[in-house]
């Protein structure tokens, strides 16, 4: 038997109430909420947020395939010092998650590191090539309910509109990586005056939105549900905002890294600042906000894409895009005031829960029986980062040097301490 | 100076000091025996990863009048090809004791990148579409030996073709107007950049309306290549609009000078003999190229030694 845990002195962030309470955690689940409550370890809460774990609906973890990069353990790690309970593994693995062994493995071994829930998402195509349907049944019936080829857009609209037709049939989700690849041959960044400087071929905001409109209609018509990952301009952002009006079931995610960083940062001819999609304007980061606070944009997501010291020592046009996301996600959000904390809870724990289908588990109000998957964080609190002390087996975080704001102090998965006081357990 | 990696990180005092350096080169290049002590010991390594005759030879016959030792690389018979990274080879060709790398590579940002990675100075001998600073001071140093101005306020400079894939074009923008130069690029759409509006620039479709106000006619290569992109239907449709005749120069004030970077494109962007041109100065941007590299590396890696010495 484990121990009882009482979570001391914090505030417990639900949906509809803010209580200054203690909270016991016995069995994996939540005991009692009151008072000078008693157990046997006690975690200090004080100037604490006290929410259900967020759950990431978009991590690479590169396991299997590109270990060298990050594996499911260590990406796991990272996750729970980040407050994540659930990370959704992005399929662009190799051999990709197209198969019911690969889906397997990747649970698994996401059981084996029992450090947060690792969701597998299934791809769209076989072998994210965009040519034919993955065998998403069996995939479904394997426990997998969203769908992606991330990294790459499905191209093929009369594929697309199939493979929503198809996904409707099981009840699944579809998310897309918007990006017409005709209009990003040998894109590096953001279509700006920057681009213009350095002579670099653009990543412009409408190969992004031609995708964005396209996989709209296609709901419309096939009524299939459908989730934009990464939304990264201001059209975006109408387009969805307009959709989700008509009430199509359509939901949407953006990054810590496009509400925070800039075009320009990609003049220092750094790669840690290369990610696709591109880091994009001022202009475009004050939509993604405002479509935090009207509930256009559902979730954030890190896009967590670890990639080894020598990968990003090449030049802007060889190195690949991706940057890491996990440990820094809520100190960039609250850093960047684009909302309130009860916001930054929704958008990532029950929102994103709720689009991943784990909402039976993760971010669950924490009441009386519902699992323990929880997250203590202290909103206030400033740091600097230091990649050399990251969880990750990579350090391509473009945050070093920034003054982040906000922490998490302890995590609870299952039940289990995961990390306490900044410092990861296992 | 410790590196030489863009025009505009120059300014406009680096610019005029190196033109006028250049000057002593051009003296020195004409005595009976063209070379002087100067960087005696020091060591220049070309680090070429993209294809250059011009540009490779003069900075090597420059270091060499200079008395500086060189070492080339060659991409196709490197441990590059064994799967060596960039950042190691740099490191390699560091330890056995490098004073200055001249950079050319495809990729944008590159000679940035090594900078950070070795103490020896970088000259950036091209990096993708991005910059081409010593090509630049060459066309400056042409222009001035040409003209005898030192400052080119009043004129009005046309730099005429692929403006989106070039680097020499970047930096010639930024050092002409430096200079105090007006500059009007000519090209379809298609190959200027999206957005210029924030250059120092105006923009012109139509060769046959600017060239009777033109003082110097920039033409860049058009490469082939850039059909298959659909940059331009055809070279010839090209070369029509846009490309060097007889009846063009025609129409050129009678003191415009003519200039390319070459390699040219005869019968696309010149369809010409350079050689027909009354005032073109093709030939001097070759010969100046020598005088200009030397003054660059003297710069960076010279410590007062004296260029009156014989070596």
């Amino acid at each position: 038997m484990t121990k009882s845990i009482v979570i001391k002195g914090g505030t417990i962030v639900n949906r509809s109430s803010e209580q200054a309470l203690d909270l016991k955690i016995e069995n994996g689940l939540v005991e009692q909420i009151g008072k000078n409550l008693k157990g046997e370890v006690y975690l200090d809460a004080s100037g604490c947020v006290v929410s259900s774990g967020f759950v990431d609906l978009h991590a690479h973890l590169r396991e299997p395939g590109k270990e060298e990069a990050e594996t499911i353990e260590t990406g796991s790690r990272a996750g729970a010092l980040g407050g994540y309970t659930a990370l959704v593994a992005m399929p662009n693995t190799d051999p990709p998650q197209d198969s019911v062994a690969v889906i397997d493995f990747v649970r698994e071994q996401g059981k084996r590191a029992a450090l947060v829930e690792v969701v597998p998402s299934g791809c769209i195509t076989l072998g994210r090539q965009g040519e034919s349907l993955a065998p998403m049944a069996e995939l479904a019936a394997a426990g997998v309910s969203l769908f992606t080829d991330d990294g790459s857009g499905v191209q093929d609209a009369s594929l697309m509109r199939r493979a929503l037709e198809y996904a409707r049939g099981l009840g699944v989700t579809l998310a897309q990586h918007c990006e017409v690849a005709e209009l990003t041959k040998g894109a590096v960044m953001n279509e700006c005056q920057c681009c213009t400087n350095l002579g670099l071929p653009g990543w412009p905001a409408i190969a992004e939105e031609l995708m964005v409109f396209r996989d709209i209609e296609l709901v419309r018509i096939t009524g299939a549900t459908m989730h934009f990952l990464h939304l990264s301009t201001k059209r975006s952002v109408e387009l969805v905002r307009a959709a989700k009006r008509d009430g199509l079931p359509i939901t949407a995610e953006v990054t810590p890294h496009h509400l925070s960083l800039t075009e320009e940062l990609l003049t220092s001819y750094d790669p840690v600042f290369k990610v696709n999609p591109p880091l994009r304007s001022m202009h475009d980061i004050a939509a993604l906000k405002a479509g935090l606070i009207d509930g256009t944009i559902d979730a954030i997501a890190t896009d967590h894409a670890p990639h080894p010291r020598r990968d990003k020592e090449m030049s802007l046009d060889m190195a690949p895009p991706g940057m890491l996301g996990l440990e820094t996600a809520l100190g960039v959000v609250l850093a960047e005031g684009a909302c309130e904390v009860r916001d930054v809870v929704a958008l990532m724990s029950w929102n994103p829960a709720k689009i991943a289908r784990v909402d039976d588990r993760h971010g669950l109000d924490l009441v009386a029986g519902a699992v323990a998957n929880i997250c203590v964080f202290d909103p206030e609190i400033k740091w600097k980062v230091d990649p050399e002390r990251m969880a990750s087996k990579s350090i391509n975080t473009p945050y070093i040097g920034r003054s982040l704001k906000g922490r998490v102090r302890h995590t609870i998965f299952n039940g289990a301490t995961t990390v306490v006081d900044g410092q990861a357990q296992r | 100076m410790k590196h030489l990696l863009a025009i505009d990180e120059l300014g406009l005092d680096g610019l005029n000091a190196l033109l006028n350096l250049t000057d002593h080169m051009v003296e020195i290049n004409q005595r009976p025996v063209p070379k002087v002590p100067a960087l005696r010991g020091r060591t220049v390594a070309s680090l070429f990863f993209e294809d250059s005759t011009r540009t490779r030879l003069s900075f090597e016959t420059a270091a060499k009048r200079l008395s500086a030792d060189t070492m080339t690389f060659n991409v196709s018979t490197s441990s590059v090809n064994k799967g060596e990274s960039l950042r190691d080879t740099v490191a390699t060709i560091t330890d056995m004791g490098v004073d200055a790398f001249v950079v050319r590579h495809k990729s944008v940002g590159i000679p940035w990148q090594i900078s950070e990675w070795t103490k020896a100075s970088i000259i950036n001998a091209g990096d993708g579409a991005h910059q081409h600073p010593t090509q630049a001071l060459v066309d400056c140093y042409t222009i001035r030996e040409a003209t005898h101005a030192k400052s080119f306020s009043g004129m009005h400079m046309v730099i005429v073709g692929d403006i989106k894939h070039s680097r020499v074009a970047r930096s010639n923008i930024q050092a002409f107007s430096m200079l105090g130069a007006a500059v009007t690029l000519v090209a379809p759409p298609t190959l200027l950049p999206p957005d210029v509006s924030h250059w120092p620039v105006s923009v012109s479709h139509n060769l046959d309306d600017v060239l009777p106000q033109t003082d110097v006619l920039y033409m860049l290569r058009l490469q082939s290549e850039r059909m298959a992109q659909g940059h331009v239907p055809t070279l010839r449709e090209y070369s029509e609009q846009y490309g060097l005749t007889q009846k063009r120069v025609m129409n050129l004030q009678a003191q415009a000078i003519v200039m390319h970077p070459g390699p040219m494109n005869r019968g696309v962007e010149m369809q010409i003999d350079p050689s027909d041109v009354k005032n073109s100065l093709i030939h001097r941007q070759v010969a100046n190229g020598v005088a200009v590299r030397m003054a660059v590396l003297f710069d960076l890696l010279g410590s007062g030694s004296n260029l009156a010495g014989q070596a």
